[in-house]
């Protein structure tokens, strides 16, 4: 069956070692920083691009942000994806009820009806783990978070979920929402004539200011770090008796 | 001030979500979907358990708690629900959240006040950062980060109050529930292994894992992996420890080759104690690590087998 | 961490090098190679890769640069590269995709034999033989180099670090942030530390993109722009994968797309110079914490790159569109880039004992090491570092606005086609001479000297090209920055008379009881003459090679003008301040002094038309100074020549300049007096002359001798070098600085051509000529004598060549040319009894 499939991607900073904060706390400085999608929804485009491969169709990719998202956008269709949708809600950071209303809305906007909606399970950055769910209640389909396989079959789709020592297994009909993690697949690089035909695509802007939702960011702060100094045990193979003695002493040996 | 604590599965987060709920006010009543669970609650401190029940909760089926757990809230009218930060726990309550039109906060290391609005801090990115936020809701949802709870521990109670709670559930919700669950292959699990050996950028090649796997192997321990490796199709994704791999928690976590980037930090830091090996000192999992050693981890593995090998045999030999 | 590879830092050090990358590591090695003791090597960052511009560098070398002292620095460089078996040759080859390309790698060819590098032009497809992944259909030529190779800088590094550790000379600190320094009376005293303080009297600042940073907390400017490379890796590519090592093929120079294509294991990696420049502000780049990668590898702009991708697809379509493939890395690389491109080694002219070596590349980073550690210890280097001296630059050109703009107009020239004369567009009329808007007004092509706007030729005199019947260059290259109006006003000065504007000169005030000891100390002749004398001397370092030539007027018993050129002036300066004793007072007058030449068979008429002071021969004989009032205005008159002719310098107070100007004009106009440019003076009138050029003839490489500029007597005052140059005198030289004719300029087209300078000089079989220092022999300064009716050229040639009729051949653009050697030594072609300018 051919599948017309939508992916929402989050615009998130790539830190270094540590995740420099703006002077009032409110957000990641990001001068220093670049943008990319988060690992899970990296995956999701991948399968995205996969199974229209397979199964024909079309594999939408959205964000929502401000419209510097289009980056994460047209990184996403130099990696295979058909369209994109930028979704323009602004400067600030949204919070997930927002962020899910943005969405909706979006979705609402298209023209395609779109058989399988895949998230991210959670963002890198602000991690809400609900975005997903709520777009899927809100538009009364079906949703299973954690997936780390699908199979599509006709009219329904089988979708693998790790949990513990056991892989759990849900079948979903269609029109229904993914939310996937990494694992999924190991997802490509854009290549070359990718990223030429991505930046030359036309996007479509949805612009919208969704109402806020009832939790507030109030500001960012690093954890502290109570880790005590770092004992050096040696340099090279002359190292091992000491580290054995780590050990010895740990009872893990 | 009542409050639900949920009880998901079996994640540990269970009792760190009971504490911060009790750390707001002595009226904290189980949920439970499960009957037998009700058993372990006296050991808790909790005198009242809201057994959920229906037809269509006979497996997992995240829609379906979530539309139960709604009816719950709307029956007895809680200040606020917590449930355990876990995977499953966090995505049972965005279907409460979506389905009652309330805000959610997850994985909270901290909730005060007493609503409208609640303060909290939960974490940001696996733990990268911490965010301080308030949460203006009739009913407060949290999800508690695991750890987060009090550490001292609640008298036990003699018994438990039962409520059996039957929601009414279309037929329709069972449709996003486990239909077959398989076990996965055996060997030591990364998530609880005491000692996991890991090796990043520094490893060099697939190839290169061998001797991580030995020296896990002597250890009893699992193998793991940062994202480079996986990235470079040197080891499973299911080796990857990080934000967006495994977050583990063993005795000892011995890092090989990895800088330690903030994503893979977050999935180690948890880790009773750190040794890592890397030819750079000053690399972030070197400074932040319990234990180090500057060199090459082909030439120090090595030579930390053979040390164990031969303790192994004197041992051996002097009993 | 309790331990690490830091060791504790001494109180003091006799060196403290700042920056461990390839250029710290080398300076601190060559300087305990030099032997010295207690050298302290400290980074900010970790070890062995502290985050810097050496850490992501594409590491590949090609040797040949238009530049000789760049190509010199370049192969010392690959020398220690191949030493430390870091180096593994690849080759290179830098492609043609447009006919002005193709012309260029003709020059490049011409560079590569006057530097002795093995290079060919080859055709499209021997391109595609080498490296078989091109598209051949779309390129016109290819010039390959099979020396060019790929190297590790940071292994290297480290052999170094250890190489030092082990004669026991120094200490390293990594992760050791510098955060100010003690200067006591313009001179560095200590460096203060975050892991303590070390008292020191000679520091290195080696920081790369931080170096001006580090630079301003003692008070000095090391003027050179952050600026982004965008480099991209894209694999896995399978043909290159089963080569099974970093790399096999040649690495391929798309110098029209202004990028670069190597291979690098399975990958293939894309470098770029095309993009907008993308400066950044040393204060503002990100720590090693705040950075996701390092400080020195920023964030992609991928809308930057976009552009090259379709270049870089067109050439190697049939790997990088390979399924599978992609940008599997992708940084905006920092490097360091300078008003002019070359690099700032030496001591900086604000603090004494705070030296730079900054803006290196990769290719020169162990050179220059070596270099500047024999700079330190002994005064000079084997290879003449005058056009990468930090103290070359006024201050004007020391300022972040005028840094910045040269910089980002630079930075697309990087692989651009730069003529030899090619001007700049940016911070222009920095300096202006009272003359400037006379010269505007008549139409004056304006050339940039040190700042400078000075005349190259003027439009008014276009009628003079007919008059004179001077030819055109027929080649659109030839012709780029010239005209033929040059030749016409050298003719009509050698007729009449000409005024040339030369208010670039610097000059400076010395005087005191011990100024003539001290200018003894300094001059290869006499200072010690009578008042009103000029004397004109070559400076020596102490290897006896030029340092400067420069011209010295007694104006008192003890105190001296010094004249020196433009170009040089800001190095004269700084060397002169070296030297300076208490009892000695030093005067930079060059803001305060105007001057204005004026040379011609009526030169004199003009001027006893404009002063009532005696100018006839006896009154005021050639070689000598005076007072004179002119127009009014207070002259300093110079009776001498760099052209050849009857005439004076008129050294006038800056702001009266302009009279002066209107004084000669208006004397000089019923003697058909015209303004003449640069073009006369520097190139023309000169060379006609066979005047020796700093920079061009005279450079450190060289000896007076060998210049034919050596003295019938050696003075008996002591002065820096003249044990070498006491030597040179008593040995046979090992070349001769000659002057030749272009015998013939027709080329293969048809059309005559004519040699820009830097081309190798060849004998009539084509064989390289060097000499047996090893130094081969090449077109130091190239131009027309309209006055000769030959097209000249100086060269230093072996004493075999350098035999007055001799023939050989010019290579240029690809095709060689009949010379002859018209004169071997200085004495002129033209007026060779100087009875011209003793009239």
């Amino acid at each position: 069956m051919s599948l017309d499939i939508l992916v929402c991607v989050k615009r998130v900073p790539a830190p270094g070692a540590k995740v420099p904060l703006t002077e009032d706390g409110r957000d990641i400085d990001t001068r220093h920083l670049g943008f990319t999608i988060g690992p899970h929804e990296e995956c999701a485009v991948e399968e995205a691009v996969r199974l229209v491969d397979k199964h024909g169709g079309s594999a939408t990719v959205l964000a929502a942000g401000p419209p510097e998202v289009a980056e994460q956008v047209r990184y996403a269709l130099a990696m295979g994806a058909n369209q994109g949708v930028v979704v323009d809600t602004g400067e600030d950071e949204l919070d997930p009820q927002a962020t899910a209303a943005a969405i909706v809305h979006a979705v609402g906007e298209l023209d395609t009806s779109f058989d399988l909606i895949m998230v991210g399970n959670e963002s890198a950055d602000a991690g809400h783990y609900q975005v997903g769910v709520r777009v899927a209640t809100e538009l009364g389909r079906p949703v299973v978070g954690g997936i780390k396989g699908i199979d599509v079959l006709d009219g329904s789709v089988r979708l693998r979920r790790d949990v513990g020592s056991a892989t759990e297994v849900y079948e979903l009909p269609l029109p229904a929402v993914v939310a996937v993690k990494e694992g999924l697949n190991l997802p490509r690089y854009p290549s070359l004539p990718g990223r030429l035909k991505a930046k030359k695509a036309q996007l479509r802007t949805v612009s919208y200011r969704p109402e806020p939702g009832g939790l507030r960011k109030i500001r960012l702060r690093q954890p502290e770090d109570n880790r005590a100094e770092s004992v050096l045990l040696g340099h090279g193979a002359a190292a091992a008796p000491a580290v054995v003695d780590v050990l010895e002493e740990l009872g893990v040996c | 001030m009542l409050i639900l604590a949920v009880k998901v599965d079996e994640h540990p987060a269970w009792a760190d979500a009971v504490g911060v709920a009790r750390g707001l006010t002595d009226d904290v009543h189980a949920v439970v979907f499960d009957a037998s669970a009700v058993d372990e609650l006296p050991k808790q401190g909790i005198r009242v358990a809201h057994v959920v029940e229906h037809e269509v909760l006979g497996d997992y089926a995240p829609e379906a708690y979530g539309e139960a757990l709604a009816q719950l809230v709307k029956q007895v009218q809680p200040s606020a629900v917590v449930a355990p930060g876990s995977e499953k726990g966090n995505e049972v309550l965005a279907h409460l959240a979506a389905r009652a039109g309330l805000p959610l906060a997850a994985n909270c290391t901290q909730v005060g006040g007493t609503g409208r609005p609640w303060q909290l801090t939960r974490i940001r990115g696996g733990g990268m950062l911490l965010e301080d936020a308030e949460l203006d809701a009739s009913c407060g949802l949290f999800t508690v980060q695991p750890g987060a709870g009090p550490s001292n521990g609640t008298a036990p109670v003699d018994a438990v109050d039962v409520h059996r709670f039957t929601p009414e559930l279309a037929a329709e919700l069972a449709r996003t529930r486990v239909v077959d669950r398989a076990e996965r292959e055996a060997g030591v699990s990364l998530a609880t292994a005491e000692v996991v050996v890991s090796g990043g950028r520094g490893v060099g090649s697939a190839d290169g894992y061998k001797t991580l796997e030995e020296l896990a192997e002597l250890l009893g321990g699992a193998v793991g992996c940062s994202r480079v490796a996986t990235n470079n199709g040197w080891r499973p994704h299911s080796d990857q420890v990080g934000l967006t791999g495994t977050k583990i928690a063993p005795k000892l976590y011995i890092a090989c080759g990895i800088s330690g980037a903030t994503q893979h930090w977050v999935g180690c830091m948890d880790a009773k104690a750190i040794l890592a090996v890397n030819t750079d000192p000053e690399a972030p999992m070197m400074t932040r690590s319990t234990y180090s050693v500057v060199g090459d981890l082909h030439e120090v593995l090595p030579a930390v087998i053979d040390e164990i090998r031969a303790r192994g045999r004197v041992d051996q030999a002097s009993g | 961490m309790t331990n690490t590879l830091s060791a504790q830092l001494p109180d003091s050090a006799d060196v403290v090098v700042i920056g461990a990358g390839i250029v710290g590591n080398s300076v601190a090695y060559h300087l305990a190679e030099e032997g010295w003791r207690n050298i302290v090597l400290l980074d900010k960052g970790p070890l062995p890769d502290p985050g810097g511009s050496t850490g992501h560098a594409s590491n590949f070398i090609f040797p040949v640069d238009h530049s000789k002292e760049i190509t010199m620095l370049t192969l010392d460089s690959m020398r220690q590269y191949e030493k430390f078996g870091t180096l593994t040759t690849c080759g290179g080859i830098e492609v043609a995709r447009k006919p002005e390309r193709v012309e260029e790698l003709k020059r490049r060819m011409a560079s590569a034999k006057a530097w002795g590098i093995d290079s060919e032009l080859i055709t499209p497809e021997r391109v595609a033989e080498l490296v078989p992944f091109v598209d051949q259909s779309i390129l016109l030529a290819g010039f390959c180099t099979p020396s060019c190779a790929v190297v590790d800088p940071l292994q290297t590094g480290a052999l170094m670090r250890e190489h030092a550790q082990q004669l026991g000379a120094l200490t390293v600190s990594a992760n050791t942030e510098v955060l100010g320094f003690d200067v006591v009376d313009g001179r560095v005293r200590g460096v203060r530390t975050d892991k303590g303080d070390i008292a020191t009297e000679t520091v290195v600042i080696s920081c790369g993109v931080w170096s001006p940073r580090i630079a301003r907390m003692a008070g000095a400017r090391i003027p050179l722009t952050p600026a982004v490379h965008q480099m991209i890796d894209v694999g896995p590519i399978p043909e290159l994968a089963e080569t099974h090592t970093e790399i096999a093929y040649p690495i391929v120079r798309d110098m029209d797309a202004l990028m670069y294509e190597r291979q690098s294991g399975a990958d293939l990696e894309i470098g770029s110079y095309a993009h907008r420049p993308i400066l950044h502000e040393p204060d503002e780049i990100p720590s090693i914490e705040e950075a996701a990668l390092s400080p020195t590898q920023l964030p992609f702009t991928e809308d930057d790159f976009d552009p090259q991708m379709e270049d870089a697809l067109e050439l190697f379509g049939s790997i990088l569109n390979t399924e599978g493939a992609g940008v599997r890395h992708a940084i905006n690389g920092l490097l360091s880039l300078t008003p002019d491109g070359s690099p700032l080694l030496g001591e900086t002219p604000e603090v004494r004992g705070l030296w730079s070596a900054a803006a290196v590349w990769i290719k020169e980073g162990p050179g220059v090491g070596r270099m500047l550690a024999q700079w330190m210890t002994h005064g000079h280097s084997e290879i003449d570092l005058h056009g990468a001296d930090i103290s070359r630059f006024y201050p004007h050109q020391r300022v972040p606005a005028h840094v910045r703009a040269r910089t980002a107009e630079g930075f697309n020239k990087t692989y651009g086609i730069v003529h030899p004369r090619e001007q700049w567009s940016s911070q222009r009329e920095q300096r202006l001479s009272p003359f400037y808007s006379r010269e505007k007004a008549l139409g004056a092509e304006f050339f940039e000297v040190a700042g400078w706007e000075r005349p190259q030729w003027y439009e008014s005199n276009r009628p003079l090209v007919e008059e004179y019947g001077v030819q055109d260059r027929p080649h659109e290259w030839d012709a780029r920055w010239w005209s033929p109006i040059i030749n016409a006003e050298h003719l009509a000065m050698r007729e009449r008379a000409a005024m040339i504007d030369l208010s670039a000169f610097a000059q400076f005030d010395v005087s005191g009881p011990g100024a003539v000891d001290y200018l003894q100390r300094l001059c290869v002749a006499n200072v010690d003459r009578p008042v009103g004398r000029l004397i004109y001397t070559p400076l020596l370092d102490v290897a006896g090679g030029f340092r400067s030539d420069l011209t010295i007027v007694r104006l008192g018993p003890d105190k001296f003008r010094v004249i020196t050129g433009g170009a040089d002036g800001a190095r004269d300066r700084k060397w002169f301040l070296d030297h300076l004793p208490e009892s000695v007072s030093f005067a930079d007058v060059t803001s305060s002094v105007c001057t204005l030449g004026l040379w011609g068979p009526r030169a004199r008429d003009i001027l006893s038309a404009a002063t009532d002071d005696d100018v006839s021969n006896e009154g005021f004989p050639y070689g000598t100074a005076k007072e004179i009032v002119v127009g009014g205005v207070p002259v300093l008159a110079l009776r001498v020549s760099y052209v050849g002719d009857l005439g004076w310098e008129l050294h006038a107070p800056f702001e009266q300049g302009a009279r002066l100007w209107d004084a000669i004009a208006e004397a000089g106009e019923p003697h058909g007096l015209i303004p003449a440019g640069i073009g006369v003076y520097g190139t023309t009138g000169r060379l006609e002359k066979g005047y020796r050029l700093m920079g061009a003839e005279l450079e450190a490489e060289y000896d007076p001798v060998e210049a034919g500029l050596a003295l019938p007597k050696v003075k008996s005052a002591d002065f820096i070098g003249k044990e070498a140059y006491v030597a040179a005198r008593e040995s046979d030289p090992a070349a001769l600085l000659c002057t030749l004719t272009v015998d013939d300029h027709t080329s293969s087209d048809g059309i005559a051509r004519f040699p820009q300078g830097g081309e190798p000089i060849l004998t009539r079989d084509g064989r390289r000529i060097v000499d047996r220092k090893g130094r081969g022999s090449y077109v130091t300064s190239a131009g027309a004598g309209p006055s000769l009716g030959k097209y000249l050229l100086m060269a230093y040639l072996p004493p075999e060549h350098a035999v007055e009729g001799t023939k050989l051949q010019v290579e240029y653009m690809g095709e060689q040319y009949p010379v002859t050697v018209a004169r071997v030594g200085r004495k002129p072609l033209f007026d060779p009894d100087d009875a011209r300018m003793k009239a």
